[in-house]
């Protein structure tokens, strides 16, 4: 069976051997749910980019005549097809230009945290003296405290801005990344590939980021899109509570939670900013299930043969 | 003739894969009667264990499809049979010994309850039950049945468990029992018990016997008939002699040729100056000590044999030489200098020259490195022994030196065969270009034929390169066709050691002696000998005592 499987997996790569980002756009395109869900993001972040500076003034401008306006009137401007707020701001405008605000607090947030936790979590689980066991403890030591309680001491005492907005929620998902990370790397060291790297006399920095980072990866990739979306409700949530981001600043979680009172007689308040939270969590799912499967060189042929067989 | 128990009809079984159908087997016909052991016979991938999987029911449908055929049992078709009617036959009538009982065992139970379970799934009386689970245990021979059945499986050895899954097996008075690799993770003395026990079972009661392997030896000891597979067709089928005195088929002809053992015998010890030397080292784990104090010499272009059973510290000694772990006491002398007490850096520079090819090539590769990642990592950790500018024209190089070519070189180990990732992880080893190669189990894993080819590539590299091996092996047969002197081990100590003409022809040692007298030849005239034999040697000492 594995002899078959060398031919086909050979036949397939020798001819050329095409750009790396020529076999990456090609490993995409053969995930039709991923490529929709790169396109989408791809959308977000250019909202995120730009929005701010074309519709900061149209967005944050009040008409209390088109107060909590009904969507689908597209005889009016663009901006208001999505109806408007609780202000009479136009909602498709506000969602644009909070998608700024909400992608860097949730981006900043779950980089910070996915590189403060794993490196802990590498030196926790590879080295065997003192430092092994202490950092461990530090994961505890958070974990115990309620996040959101957490979260109201310090945004008590320091201003609620967003980038203390990042630091709060990065300190809150550092334990997930370094408990995941630790366990693993306690596993994968004892494999041989990394004993045969030890026989070869390889530095210990080079058998931690050639040997075991490379297979802990996308496990890590996995969590961090998965915690996108906690991060971006965590955010929302503090929001809620009045010491997140503060008005006339403006995020999607923000949005849904001024929505909020309005629910029973204005619906779309708080649907379209949740709607884009699902979708951008959804998009970044999709998109991490197809790396994870891309990544790996034993589950390539996947996508490869381009059929959805895997299930 | 009357029909046979269990006889497998034209039996077609199909794996829908991403990649296409896999024909695991096709058209494959055998038939077992009472009293009769018959040893089906394959490398791995032959599909040899798919036929008894379908009989058993334990094939998973989807992705496995039955195209064709019939399994009758007493001249029913149990393909055709309820779920219910099958569950009835599995366990009661047709039971079955995995390869590794401990994964079959539940850990969380005690065993006696798991025995009596599967007597009390058929309907037994606990009490009654109970009391059968004694006599089970007594009758497999775990000594102290009272005691054993209130105890968990970890705390039995390999060689018990594999006999609580026969008592567990024999539960219900099966009519046939189907044996899947029963004695291959266990050591050569234990497997000789064990097929002893199941060869004395089955003529107790009765019962047909399937067993399912890769070795020629186990057939030759135990099979009456043989069934020949490869790539899921049966080429051969006969007498387990007639097989082997008169293949007819030209594969069953290679695998019997490629049978370990049978070689020319490395002639006279070399008698060059010793190039390491290592003196009264030992290892202690807490309160056990893996190695008293040993001490041995390697001479330069020889390979050594260590051999000996798990637990013996065989692997041990590899892995203090390689620093993989510390040594408790004494001293290796490599160029004069002990690499115990070398700091990392004076170590850095020596780990070039000793290195290993480990067991199983499957773990030993990243699987997220190429093959071209793999063979040239060494020389990025050792700069100046390539250039990079020819690290490509090296490693492509290595690769047609151990037989592969340079188009592998863009690849991920997964994709090669067992015996093509050890000549990877050769290539590996030899990129450093050592003096020394460490070999644990470097063909343990790996099929008859593969091991073959394997050994042919070490032994000639070894004169190419100028190479010292240290071949660290369970199996004794292999060791015979390549070493030029061995070391035998057993607890930690050394029990025996000389030319391999001296040990393999006039072993001084009873330990060397069992040893030998255990390990299976593929010739079953051989094997019949050998077996009165030790048949003899055990009612001596049955006497004496």
């Amino acid at each position: 069976m594995s002899d078959t499987h060398t031919t086909v997996a050979a036949a397939r790569k020798d001819p050329g051997e095409p750009g790396p980002l020529r076999t990456f756009l090609k490993l995409l395109r053969a995930d039709k749910p991923a490529t929709c869900a790169a396109i989408f993001l791809g959308l977000v972040i250019l909202c995120a980019l730009f929005g701010p500076m074309l519709l900061e003034a149209v967005s944050s401008k009040q008409n209390l005549r088109g107060r909590n306006a009904v969507p689908f009137l597209f005889g009016q401007d663009w901006t208001m097809w999505l109806g408007g707020d609780q202000l009479g701001r136009p909602l498709l405008a506000r969602i644009i230009v909070a998608a700024s605000n909400t992608m860097a607090i949730a981006t900043g947030a779950v980089a910070a945290s996915l590189l403060i936790g794993s490196s802990l979590g590498l030196v926790a689980g590879y080295s065997r003296g003192r430092l092994g066991q202490m950092i461990p403890r530090l994961a505890d030591v958070i974990m115990s405290f309620p996040s959101l309680l957490l979260a109201v001491i310090v945004l008590y005492m320091l201003e609620p801005s967003v980038g203390n907005i990042v630091l709060v929620l990065a300190i809150t998902r550092i334990p997930v990344y370094l408990r995941t990370t630790r366990a693993e790397v306690l596993e994968i060291r004892e494999r041989m590939f990394v004993q045969a790297a030890i026989v070869m006399g390889a530095s210990t920095p080079r058998i931690i980021f050639r040997h075991i980072l490379p297979v802990i990866l996308p496990t890590l990739v996995t969590i961090a899109t998965l915690d996108f979306a906690f991060v971006m409700l965590a955010e929302s949530s503090l929001s809620f509570l009045g010491i997140g981001i503060q008005p006339p600043e403006v995020t999607w979680g923000l949005m849904v939670a001024q929505g909020r009172p309005y629910l029973t007689s204005a619906w779309w308040l708080s649907f379209w900013p949740g709607l884009a939270i699902i979708l951008t969590t959804l998009s970044l799912n999709l998109l991490s299930n197809w790396m994870r499967i891309a990544l790996d060189p034993t589950q390539r042929w996947r996508l490869e043969t381009g059929g959805k067989k895997n299930g | 003739m009357a029909d046979p128990l269990l006889e497998v009809r034209n039996l077609s079984v199909t794996f829908d894969t991403a990649r296409g159908p896999v024909h695991a087997v096709k058209h494959v016909s055998w038939a077992v009667n009472r009293g009769d052991v018959l040893a089906i016979l394959g490398e791995s991938g032959s599909g040899k264990s798919v036929s008894s999987s379908a009989v058993l029911d334990l094939i998973d449908m989807p992705p496995g499809r039955i195209d064709s055929g019939e399994i009758l049992f007493e001249g029913r078709n149990i393909l055709e049979m309820s779920a219910a009617e099958r569950r009835g036959l599995n366990g009661k009538r047709i039971a079955m010994i995995f390869q590794d009982p401990l994964s079959h065992l539940n850990p969380v139970y005690r065993v006696g309850w798991q025995i009596e379970e599967t007597m009390a799934i058929h309907g037994t009386a606990r009490a009654e039950a109970k009391a059968e689970t004694l006599r089970l245990l007594a009758k497999v021979g775990i000594p102290d049945p009272q005691a054993a059945a209130e105890k968990y499986p970890h705390q039995f050895s390999g060689g018990q468990r594999q006999r609580l899954m026969i008592a567990m097996a024999l539960a219900l008075k099966p009519d046939v029992l189907i044996a899947d690799e029963p004695t291959t993770a266990l050591d050569v003395t234990v497997q000789a018990q064990i097929l002893g026990l199941l060869e004395e079972l089955q003529k107790e009661t009765g019962m047909a016997l399937v067993i399912i392997t890769h070795d020629l030896g186990v057939v030759a000891e135990i099979a009456h008939r043989v069934v020949v597979m490869s790539k899921g067709e049966i080429v051969e089928a006969g007498t387990a002699a007639e097989v082997y005195r008169n293949p007819q088929h030209p594969y069953t002809k290679r695998l019997i040729g490629a049978a370990p053992g049978k070689g020319e015998i490395h002639p006279d010890e070399l008698d060059t100056p010793p190039i390491l030397a290592l003196q009264n080292v030992s290892k202690q784990y807490g309160a056990f000590t893996a190695l008293h104090g040993i001490s041995y010499e390697l001479r330069e272009g020889e390979t050594l044999a260590i051999v000996g059973e798990s637990g013996s510290g065989k692997s041990t000694t590899a892995r203090l030489l390689l620093r993989l772990e510390e040594a408790s006491g004494g001293r290796a002398l490599y160029q004069g200098r002990d690499l115990f007490a070398m700091s990392p850096k004076e170590l850095h520079g020596l780990r070039r020259d000793i290195q290993m090819v480990f067991q199983d090539p499957t773990q030993s590769l990243n699987p997220r490195m190429t093959v071209f990642q793999l063979v040239s990592e060494g020389w990025a950790i050792h700069p100046g022994i390539v250039e990079k500018s020819r690290w490509k024209a090296r490693v492509a190089e290595l690769l047609r030196e151990v037989g592969l070519s340079e188009e592998h070189m863009h690849r991920h180990p997964h994709q090669f065969s067992g015996g093509q990732r050890q000549r990877i992880a050769i290539a590996r080893a030899l990129a450093l270009e050592p003096r020394i190669i460490v070999c644990d189990e470097a063909v343990s894993a790996l099929d008859v034929q593969v091991q073959a080819q394997v050994i042919e590539l070490l032994d000639r590299l070894k004169a190419a390169h100028g190479l010292s091996y240290i071949f660290i092996a369970h199996d004794l047969p292999v060791v015979r066709d390549f070493a030029d002197r061995v070391i035998v081990m057993q607890g930690g100590r050394i029990v025996e050691q000389g030319g391999v003409r001296q040990i393999f022809d006039a072993p001084r040692e009873e330990y060397t002696r069992n040893l030998l007298a255990a390990s299976l030849d593929p010739d079953p005239e051989i094997q019949a000998r050998r077996r009165a034999e030790r048949l003899e040697r055990q009612k001596l000492a049955g006497e004496a005592a």
